[in-house]
């Protein structure tokens, strides 16, 4: 395979116009969408580092990938078998991931219409349907995976996808009524070079709770564009947990909006760079009332050459008075030639609040490594074992489909 | 317990150390036989701590003259993991706190390292758990500790305790045990000292480094050595620690202060 990640990259978007040219027509239930989306490519110009949200990561390395869409599924790993109450589905963005299942009670499809009121919503509500990862999504999806959680219903899912030697686009729209609760597992794989665009937007009703774990393993010469988009009214909680190890390119963007505020939102972020890795998570929360609540711990692990973005928004308008909000960043550097570029973004307007952020950058302490050898652990096995240490804060969050899928091992190797 | 044919187990000869740009360590003698129990007495700041840094190879620390051989080998050219594999102990000061680290994982990874020196089979998870639910007894700790992180949220006594629970695992030859009595409270130190005491045989041997009588009144020493400026000043039998304890150290200074004149005086003067 020619395509890599670290090859120089060519004149920024050249390729975008050919690639578009080449796109099969618009078809499908997301025709319209597609066709709104190449038209937003092509008027619109690829982010550039001109740009404050790109000013780290890259997107020009993309032309250097295989972008054709998936004709066809790239096989699944061998995973654990599923919990018997959790129901597996396979994201391929070929074949229909419900054909031929029964939905456990309280899961449905969203019908035709629901699905044109609802898709894209959470998208706009939370501002971002117009950034370039959406865009690109909307001009390739061709499929959604929309399903409604009933109210005052539990349902565990999981949801895995492999990238095939291409592009991979995902599209999630779930609707969460209200008390319902939904266990959502995604595990995202690349093992070879391709693009893997995920957009996921969620809407809870009052009093929902939504616990999505994301773990994504990728390949050196294979990047994610990833968009998780969740709309929360009063009193639903969302816990979102993702990991990300071995990308090329990782850019990662939850955005959360709490509509009047009083929702709980709990962030949790684990981003693995080694080689000439980039991941880059952008998360923006904003509260759209009062005594709304955030707690938010990201963490980064750079070695090699690799580089980790963070950036955190938090917006606290007027309207949200008694917000109490917490961010922070904690990043272990394991090399002189990693980089780790973090930032906390809060603006406040009201003035009853607690938003505390803190962000620190470390290297594995000497104390703790000489405390492991002087028990007769070596240096690599104890330097093992405090990295993973590190990583163990965010990983026994995750929900156990997604942690069973991401053996701490391989996740360590993948970031060796 | 002093057997003049024991086998020698450390052997340090005019050991000399630095920290960054700080010479600490200006010429360490000691000799220890298989079942000695050595203490090091001194002020801080006299080098005691150095000490067993230097001989469990912190980093931090430079060798710059002497030697030290282990049972014959030269202890200064191994890796601080390679010391405590072949059966050097330092139990610290101020056990480190590793969140995140299970202390039962971190306890089995390094018997197991340990016992793989020694011939023996690696343990697997139930056969570790049965000995060091066997070993805790030692410590009389709360098995509830194997569950949290290393040292993560212990209570002074509690990480010396635990200390003294991977000397059990561990079986060394050489325990140097850094002021295992500081912040110790008197149950405590009766429980921590009752396991050094249980450690010990004809076999092994260990180097308490302490300030205090207290802990030589629960473990009796052999040999007491003085510190004082980075070297051993005077050796004495367990009563000189008695005579610190009545004395004080300024006595020390005294004997410091003349030595040190000795030396400073130039070669025209000695003549």
């Amino acid at each position: 395979m020619g395509a890599s990640l670290a090859a120089p990259a060519g004149r920024a978007s050249a390729w975008l116009t050919p690639w578009l040219a080449q796109l099969p027509p618009p078809a499908g239930e997301l025709a319209a969408v597609q066709q709104r989306g190449r038209r937003a490519l092509a008027e619109q110009p690829l982010p550039s580092a001109r740009e404050e949200a790109w000013r780290f990561t890259d997107l020009s390395l993309l032309a250097q990938l295989p972008l054709q869409l998936a004709s066809s599924a790239a096989p699944l790993p061998t995973l654990p078998p599923a919990e018997p109450d959790v129901l597996r589905l396979h994201l391929d963005g070929c074949g229909d991931p419900l054909a031929g299942l029964d939905l456990p009670d309280g899961l449905q499809p969203l019908s035709a219409a629901e699905l044109a009121q609802g898709l894209g919503h959470t998208l706009a509500a939370t501002g971002c349907e117009h950034h370039w990862p959406v865009e690109l999504n909307h001009a390739t999806a061709g499929r959604v995976l929309a399903l409604r959680v009933a109210s005052r219903a539990r349902v565990r899912l999981e949801l895995v996808s492999t990238q095939p030697a291409a592009l991979l686009p995902l599209r999630v729209l779930l609707v969460l009524e209200e008390k319902a609760q939904l266990e959502l597992s995604q595990v995202l794989l690349a093992q070879q070079a391709g693009l893997t665009s995920l957009v996921l937007e969620a809407h809870l009703a009052r009093s929902a709770r939504l616990e999505h774990g994301l773990v994504a393993l990728g390949h050196p010469d294979a990047a994610l564009l990833g968009q998780i988009a969740l709309e929360q009214e009063p009193e639903s909680a969302v816990a979102l947990t993702s990991v990300s190890a071995g990308w090329g390119l990782a850019r990662l963007e939850p955005r959360l909006l709490q509509v009047d505020g009083q929702a709980q939102s709990t962030l949790r972020g684990l981003q693995l760079v080694d080689d000439h890795q980039i991941a880059d998570t952008h998360s923006h929360v904003q509260f759209g009332g009062p005594e709304g609540q955030l707690d938010q711990l990201h963490k980064a692990v750079a070695a090699g050459q690799g580089r980790s973005v963070f950036n955190g928004a938090v917006r606290v308008p007027r309207a949200a008075q008694r917000t109490n909000a917490a961010q922070l960043s904690r990043n272990l550097l394991l090399s002189d030639r990693a980089r780790i570029d973090t930032k906390p973004e809060l603006e406040i307007v009201a003035d009853d609040v607690k938003c505390a952020h803190g962000a620190t950058v470390s290297s594995l302490q000497t104390d703790e490594l000489f405390y492991l050898q002087s028990r007769g652990i070596d240096a690599d096995q104890a330097a093992g074992l405090l990295k993973r240490a590190f990583c163990e804060e965010v990983l026994r969050q995750l929900p156990t489909p997604a942690r069973s899928s991401c053996p701490l091992e391989r996740l360590l190797l993948e970031a060796r | 317990m002093i057997r003049p044919d024991a086998p020698v187990l450390l052997e340090i000869r005019d050991l000399e150390a630095r920290v960054e740009d700080k010479a600490i360590l200006k010429g360490v003698n000691l000799t220890v036989r298989a079942g000695e129990i050595h203490a090091v007495m001194g002020r801080n700041g006299s080098g005691k701590s150095t000490l067993s840094k230097v001989l469990a190879g912190h980093p931090a620390y430079t060798v710059t003259a002497g030697s030290v051989t282990y049972r014959g080998d030269n202890l200064l050219e191994l890796d601080p993991e390679q010391r405590a594999r072949i059966g050097v102990f330092l139990g610290f000061q101020y056990p480190v706190e590793i969140p995140g680290v299970s202390n039962l994982e971190f306890l089995r990874v390094a018997t197991n390292a340990r016992r793989a020196e020694q011939g023996h089979e690696e343990l697997d998870t139930f056969a570790f758990e049965d000995l060091v639910r066997e070993r805790l007894q030692v410590v009389q700790m709360d098995p509830a500790f194997l569950e949290r992180s290393v040292n993560e949220g212990f209570s002074g006594g509690e990480k010396k305790r635990n200390e003294i629970l991977q000397m059990a695992l561990l079986d060394p030859l050489v325990a140097i045990l850094d002021e295992t009595d500081s912040g110790l409270d008197i149950d405590a130190l009766r429980i921590v000292a009752g396991g050094v005491n249980q450690l010990a045989n004809a076999d092994n041997a260990t180097l308490l480094i302490t300030h205090y009588q207290r802990l030589l009144d629960a473990i009796t020493p052999d040999y007491v050595h003085v510190m004082a400026a980075g070297r051993i000043l005077r050796t004495g039998g367990k009563e000189l620690a008695l005579e610190l304890e009545q004395r004080g150290y300024d006595w020390v200074d005294q004997e410091l202060a003349a030595l040190e004149a000795a030396q400073t005086r130039t070669p025209a003067e000695v003549a």
